[in-house]
């Protein structure tokens, strides 16, 4: 067509006309181009509807240490140890952190201020996910054009730019982990099945690298060093060896395993650890096939080989579990870990480790989240499976297990349809690729062959089937008609995206906006109130104890020491603070004196009617102290199994320290006209004791809306 | 060790010599203290106690004697403390009567004499006109103090109202004989705890006199201490730095830091928010929760953050003379809390930025900070100059600590020349325009553009060479 336009053209000017192959390149760098910029455009809804800021709660922690990574330096950072937050015990942070994103934000920083751009460390963590998700489409459209062609690539690049599942955790704002790590996992997918169906050690070095990444960013990478051997057993199984699956493992696991151990926060458990010994049996594996099929070509003869095998395969196997026995025993080898289990096991957290429990992105996901986060792609998922079977070949043998296998734990966790997104996409783009083709191939030939019916011989294979099947009145039509849903479906999909991506996952969570009487918005900026207030008005070494949910934030906004944070690395502590925050003031008062305890941080939505607030979280507490501290027993707290808050309420609930904190004075405060006062707006009720005291502890603080209440532990009495 | 004695007359000597001489110094250096015959022949001192500043308006009539020579200049004396408060000090002649009264200003000036008895500091007003002999004039003296009103009880709740103290005389503290003489002070209700009586004293209502005095001494001082409520804010900024950038792309950037501090009775105990909010009117009197910046006309892209972000209370009304931002810090301010902000806009370069006739150009900027009402215990003003400029020079009506540094900021090679003007204890009165001049070739605003133009060429060209190149060693 463009040839026909340009035909009219001066004879100079002609010369400028693309060949076909550079419209297509044309046409293919200049997609991806809209792509990429597309996939970063998407994710800045919340700069625009709120501010650069950082987000939630763990991206809080990120950026402290970003900060502190950039003004102190690499060293300093890799040995700091933190003592603002798990009070007395404090935190080494080089050593329990991935330093991944940190590293990646301060270089980009570095690079930028080396450009004399002189922006903000902070602006640079805002938009690091958001960078990384536009790296991805890129990674995708590599990816994709390498288990099946180029357009299916572009497809996949266009799907995952804007696919909800990985929008959710990559906003800008979002400062976390996976933000880099859905990269760095797809890069490394690539890079090895690029070097399995290349046989090349270069690609299988990239991939080494890209696994090295992934390691110092998020502890995610275990899937990766379990879904890799996985498919190697899968091709071994199958009959898929061959020299290249050898080179392209090998060198990927040997240098992989080599570089992850200079993490500190991984260390030797891929030598050591129960979850990683899957990778190291499939690499002794592949050592023993090599050696058979070696020794199968020197012996010639398959009866002595038969007699061979049998004997090595005994001993490789008694050796093996020897060893994994050996070493389970003694201790060497450290059994699988908890969240581990949970994933294997959806209901194991539930009954053995509440604090896993209690985060609402580590419960089983629901169906409808799934329709959510994958709209259409739910549905185009099996096709491209089908599509995928279709065509067997060792990457696309890839791309269905590592789409089955995360599609499991999608439905294990919340928070893993992160993982899951990349390959439902690719499937996906598959489907959506081969269909689309398959449908313009046809309306294609179809418009054709009345001019040249007879001439059809030069069409493809598909062409021609299409043209000598006439048997079908309405394939041509049927082709139309299919075509346009398939483009209404996908339009579904941009508008679906589009609307998620500004509604659900946009908001910040620290500002909460809310629609006012006139339809205005209202802000409640109380957490910031709250946390800018701590850090002027309270002196520098305060110890602040709040439940561990805003630990992360009181650190990195309010600049004091914590008892417990977001790292749940020590149950005991965390089930002290909901000890005390679960038992009467005065038996409370001992233990706070006991961890030095100034203030006492309690969010309460009563007044504006905010439902996660602390009572709402209240049974967790009571949970999992009770889970260390066998004192504080849950049905003390509820009624008939009932968890109430008004006057029917369990009297230990009425008097506990969470309780009073939250609700001291609350009753002298009209809530809603024509309720009385004291009406609880999340709970719904009017609260059953109106008559607090506090003896031990004075009210500090409390924000304008009442969402965040600071309250002041006196100081012991003088004996008298 | 003890003097020869041989040595002891000559010892002797030299030191009635040291003491002849040191008595010609001290006449020397305090004659200009009494020079001619100045005398004060009715000064009214009104104080204004009513803010978080104590301002003074002083009234004097001076006359000349007889048969003194011309006075060119007046003495105004000062205790160390107040000295060390001192905001600023104008003094202007009145001249015309009534409706035509007129006001022309003099120049003041911290005397280097050190004579004053008990370590007063003096100011000497240069008068416009030399007094000559048996003239009379009048000067009308305005002064500010910061930090005077000490907050007593030190200490006080949520619900109590903010008390403070307030030192002066009685009567004027001055280097010359005062025949007559009356002090007022003003409060701010007629909540009066106490107020030292030196007799005449009255009070009527919200007002204190003290005086008339008569034939007071040069240098008598009779201290006086009042006790009255006073809730006004104590907004004190204690360290403000405002940055100036231009760019003769045709804006004017202004940001302004501020570390800001509630200077009043400290508060003590509980802070409940319900009392906070239900009872307004007996609770946390003394505390404030607003503040209001006055912002030069047509500014825009305001913003109002802190460190940790933005800061959503906040109201901006501007009419074509004047842009008035109201800003809510996040929480209000007790006695003794403190916040820090900042505060950014954006002005046109066409209102500040002018060409002078010499062909430099110069900003016309205020000086000062621009929330009302406040007392800047330091004050930083770096103007930064666009890339290239060369020789600034600043002229500021007052003295000012200055140098000059060099920034660096958005795509900059050679850095920029910042001018840097310091200065501790700043008040309303000190917001009067400064200029900064310096020379500036239009060429440098090409620079950046042209520095972006050529790295996206020299990219597209890397681009088009790999795109020809055949990199692989293979023979394809």
């Amino acid at each position: 067509m463009a040839t026909a336009a340009l035909d009219f053209l001066p004879a100079p000017l002609r010369s400028l006309r693309l060949k076909t192959k550079q419209q297509e390149l044309l046409l293919r760098v200049s997609a991806l181009a809209l792509i990429y910029v597309l996939a970063f455009a998407v994710r800045l809804f919340s700069v625009l509807r709120y501010e650069s800021m950082i987000h939630e709660f763990d991206p809080y922690f990120n950026y402290r240490t970003t900060l502190f990574l950039s003004e102190h330096g690499f060293s300093e950072f890799w040995n700091w140890f933190d003592s603002e937050s798990w009070y007395p015990l404090g935190r080494v942070v080089g050593g329990t952190l991935f330093p991944g994103l940190m590293v990646t934000a301060a270089l980009l920083h570095r690079l930028l201020r080396a450009l004399s751009l002189a922006v903000h460390i902070r602006e640079v963590c805002v938009l690091t996910a958001p960078f990384f998700a536009a790296n991805t489409t890129l990674v995708a459209y590599a990816f994709g054009r390498e288990i099946w062609d180029s357009g299916a690539g572009l497809v996949a690049a266009a799907l995952i730019a804007i696919c909800p599942g990985y929008i959710s955790r990559s906003v800008a704002g979002s400062y976390d982990n996976e933000g880099v790590a859905i990269f760095a996992l797809l890069l490394t997918f690539y890079f090895f099945v690029r070097a399995v169906n290349t046989g090349s050690l270069a690609w299988a070095l990239a991939s080494a690298f890209g696994y090295f990444y992934m390691v110092s960013a998020w502890g995610g990478y275990v899937f990766i060093i379990n879904l890799l051997p996985l498919y190697v057993l899968v091709l071994l199984v199958t009959g898929r060896y061959s020299q290249r699956l050898y080179v392209a493992y090998n060198c990927m696991y040997v240098l992989g395993m080599l570089l992850a151990m200079q993490i500190r926060f991984v260390g030797f458990q891929h030598v050591q650890s129960g979850e990683h010994m899957a990778a190291m049996g499939v690499f002794f594996l592949l050592q023993v096939f090599f050696f058979l099929d070696w020794v199968k070509y020197l012996l010639n003869d398959a009866r002595l080989f038969k007699s061979f095998l049998r004997i090595t395969l005994t001993c490789v196997i008694t050796v093996g579990a020897l060893a994994l026995g050996i070493g389970t025993a003694s201790g060497y080898i450290s059994p699988w870990t908890g969240r581990f289990y949970s994933l294997l096991d959806p209901t194991y957290a539930k009954d053995h480790i509440p604090i896993i429990a209690s985060v609402s992105e580590h419960q089983p996901t629901a169906w409808s989240s799934f329709m959510f986060d994958f709209h259409i792609l739910l549905f185009l998922f099996p096709a491209g499976l089908y599509f995928c079977f279709k065509r067997l070949s060792d990457a696309t043998i890839f791309i269905v297990m590592y789409g089955l296998t995360s599609m499991y734990f999608a439905g294990v966790m919340v928070r893993l349809i992160l993982v899951a997104a990349p390959a439902v996409c690719l499937i996906s783009a598959i489907a959506a690729s081969a269909t689309i083709k398959n449908l313009t191939t046809l309306v294609r030939t179809k418009s054709k062959s009345p001019q040249t019916a007879s001439g059809k011989a030069t069409g493809s294979k598909a062409a021609a089937k299409g043209a000598v099947d006439q048997s079908l009145p309405f394939q041509h039509n049927a082709a139309i008609a299919l075509l346009l849903g398939a483009f209404y479906l996908l339009s579904r999909y941009a508008v679906h995206c589009t609307w998620v991506t500004s509604e659900a996952y946009s908001s910040p969570s620290i500002v909460l906006a809310a629609r006012g009487h006139n339809g205005g918005r209202v802000i409640f900026d109380d957490y910031r109130e709250a946390y800018y207030w701590l850090r002027q008005n309270t002196p520098p070494d305060a110890k602040i104890m709040s439940w561990w949910d805003y630990g992360y934030q009181i650190t990195a906004m309010g600049n004091r020491t914590v008892i417990v944070d977001n790292n749940t690395w020590n149950n005991t502590h965390i089930a002290t603070v909901g000890r005390a925050m679960s038992s009467y003031e005065d038996e409370a008062y001992e233990i706070m004196q006991s961890l030095d305890v100034n203030y006492v941080l309690v969010v309460f939505g009563g007044v504006t009617g905010y439902s996660s607030d602390d009572i709402n979280k209240f049974l967790w507490m009571v949970r999992i102290g009770g889970g260390v501290f066998p004192v504080i027993k849950e049905p003390d707290y509820l009624v008939n199994g009932e968890y109430r808050i008004d006057k029917g309420a369990a009297p230990k609930m009425l008097n506990c320290l969470m309780y009073k904190l939250c609700y001291y004075r609350f009753g002298e405060l009209t809530t809603e006209y024509g309720k009385p006062p004291g009406y609880d707006r999340v709970r719904g009720v009017e609260i059953g004791n109106k008559d607090i005291k506090l003896e031990y502890l004075e009210e500090a603080f409390t924000t304008s809306n009442w969402i965040v209440r600071i309250y002041k532990v006196k100081p012991p009495k003088n004996r008298s | 060790m003890a003097p020869s004695p041989s040595s002891l007359p000559t010892a002797i000597s030299s030191l009635l010599l040291l003491l002849l001489l040191a008595a010609a110094v001290s006449v020397y250096s305090s004659s200009p203290v009494l020079e001619g015959g100045i005398r004060v022949v009715s000064a009214e001192k009104r104080i204004d106690l009513t803010g978080s500043i104590v301002k003074v308006f002083l009234t004097l009539k001076v006359e000349n004697a007889a048969a003194a020579p011309e006075a060119s200049q007046v003495l105004l004396a000062f205790t160390p403390t107040e000295f060390e408060r001192l905001a600023i000090v104008k003094a202007a002649r009145a001249e015309g009567r009534r409706k035509k009264k007129m006001y022309i200003p003099h120049a003041v000036k911290a005397s280097d004499l050190a004579a004053a008895p008990n370590g007063h500091r003096l100011y000497s007003v240069l008068l416009s006109s030399a007094l000559k002999s048996a003239e009379v004039t009048t000067l009308e003296v305005f002064y500010v103090l910061t930090h005077s009103l000490e907050p007593f009880p030190a200490e006080i709740t949520q619900s109590d109202p903010q008390l403070v103290y307030y030192r002066d005389s009685a009567v004027l503290l001055s280097p010359y004989h005062v025949l007559e003489q009356t002090t007022y002070l003003k409060m701010p209700s007629n909540r009066v705890e106490s107020f030292t009586r030196v007799d005449p004293t009255s009070r009527t209502g919200t007002e204190v006199k003290y005086g008339t005095y008569y034939d007071q001494l040069p240098n008598s001082y009779v201290p006086i201490l009042v006790h009255y409520e006073n809730n006004y804010p104590f907004a004190v900024v204690e360290e403000l730095v405002r940055k100036v950038e231009i760019s003769h792309w045709g804006n004017v950037q202004i940001t302004e830091q501020y570390k800001l501090r509630h200077g009043g009775a400290r508060h003590k105990g509980v802070f409940s928010r319900l009392e906070y909010q239900s009872r307004p009117s007996i609770s946390g009197l003394s505390s404030f929760k607003n503040l209001l910046a006055r912002l030069p006309p047509r500014v825009h892209s305001v913003y109002y953050r802190d460190e940790i972000g933005n800061i959503s209370s906040s109201h901006l009304r501007s009419d074509s003379h004047k842009s008035e931002l109201e800003i809510e810090p996040r929480y209000p301010l007790f006695g003794g809390w403190h916040c820090t902000f900042t505060i950014g806009y954006g002005l046109p370069l066409q209102d500040f930025v002018l060409e002078s006739d010499d062909g430099r150009r110069y900003t016309n900027l205020t000086f000062g900070c621009p929330l009302l009402d406040t007392v800047v215990d330091d004050l930083t003003i770096k103007v930064v100059l666009p890339e290239g400029s060369k020789n600034p020079q600043a002229v500021v009506p007052f003295v000012v600590e200055q140098h000059v540094e060099t920034s660096y900021s958005y795509l900059d090679v050679v850095g920029r020349t910042t001018v840097v003007l310091k200065k501790k204890n700043v008040v309303g009165e000190h917001n009067v325009p400064f200029q900064v001049y310096y020379e500036f070739k239009p060429i440098f605003m090409l620079a950046e553009p042209l520095m972006l133009i050529s790295a996206v060429f020299l990219f597209f060209v890397a681009c088009i060479a790999y795109l020809h190149m055949d990199l692989s060693i293979r023979k394809s």
